[in-house]
């Protein structure tokens, strides 16, 4: 499920241009595929450096809530705190979601060695697939392409629409579908950033007045 | 902007979640209301961008039309929810394969 996302991304990252280098590394240094695809869309469409910033950065603010349900779970006294802050850097929905499911059955002192080796696993992988995906987009004929690079809203499509049973990402996900576009009309340039604060702000006011 | 030096800055930028999390032990609730709203954000930005890849195409996708998009959709959400158990990477593949079969047949 995470390679067809990342063969998809890595085919949106050649469609568009973008270093071979920077769409790999982009897997490590954002790690995060909603945060990858605005940050390859809007570099894309030669957006200003601050509303790439501020979106790619509003994209990922669910990890904060991650790490912090999650890191208290880790926590030993026999490991050092810096390696608390590149276990937050491995951390991703996926690796997040496997870990709370598995925690229960692994002895506190070895759960964060559980976690490097389970994430690391994942980023290659995934590094892995963006490359493949990179360079199939490459090589193929245009038609075979325009289908990997199709494979990014199917990907989002389906996953947003699947997970409708949590009202918030239900809500958020309606919301941002109706003032994406519409902002990107609007204001092109600062369309994502702008469009993500309206549409989730309106998803939050429909979730508190219900 | 060279995309190396975007990249890292945009690295630097989800970190900012990411390295406080560890910091804050306790005191602040997963849950609260400012969560809700930013977590609400976040949805909506990555619904945003895919709903413009669909609706509004740039690049690549904007020598498809309207009507082969929304047929690929259409068979993507079909296999997703009808023909399968939700399965993501045949819905996927089933949308793509539409969208090129379409191609191929016009």
């Amino acid at each position: 499920m995470l390679v067809a996302g990342y063969v998809a991304f890595g085919a949106l990252a050649a469609a568009n241009d973008i270093p071979f280098s920077v769409a790999v590394a982009s897997t490590a240094i954002l790690w995060a595929l909603p945060a990858q695809i605005v940050f390859v869309e809007m570099q894309a469409g030669a957006a200003p450096l601050l509303a790439i910033v501020v979106a790619v950065m509003l994209s990922s603010a669910r990890f904060l809530p991650m790490t912090l349900v999650l890191m208290p779970e880790m926590r030993d006294p026999r490991h050092r705190s810096w390696k608390y802050y590149i276990a937050a850097q491995l951390l991703s929905l996926s690796g997040w979601t496997m870990a709370v499911a598995r925690f229960p059955d692994i002895p506190r002192e070895q759960r964060l060695a559980w976690f490097y080796g389970f994430t690391l696993v994942l980023m290659t992988v995934s590094a892995a697939s963006t490359a493949a995906g990179y360079i199939g987009a490459d090589r193929l004929p245009p038609l075979a392409r325009l289908a990997l690079v199709f494979m990014v809203p199917m990907y989002y499509l389906l996953i947003l629409t699947g997970s409708v049973r949590d009202r918030i990402a239900a809500l958020g996900l309606a919301c941002g579908a109706v003032a994406g576009p519409l902002a990107y009309v609007l204001v092109p340039d600062w369309s994502v950033p702008l469009g993500g604060l309206a549409g989730g702000t309106a998803a939050y006011l429909l979730l508190k007045g219900r | 902007m060279e995309a190396w030096p975007l990249l890292v800055i945009c690295g630097l930028a989800t970190y900012l979640w990411r390295g406080p999390g560890v910091l804050i032990a306790a005191g602040i609730n997963p849950k609260g209301e400012a969560f809700t709203w930013i977590s609400c954000v976040a949805y909506a930005i990555i619904a945003g961008v895919v709903a413009r890849m669909l609706v509004l195409p740039t690049g690549a996708l904007a020598e498809t039309t309207a009507l082969e998009r929304a047929l690929g959709s259409a068979l993507a959400l079909a296999v997703y929810f009808r023909l399968t158990d939700r399965n993501l990477f045949a819905g996927v593949m089933a949308g793509a394969a539409a969208l090129w079969l379409i191609r191929v047949a016009a």
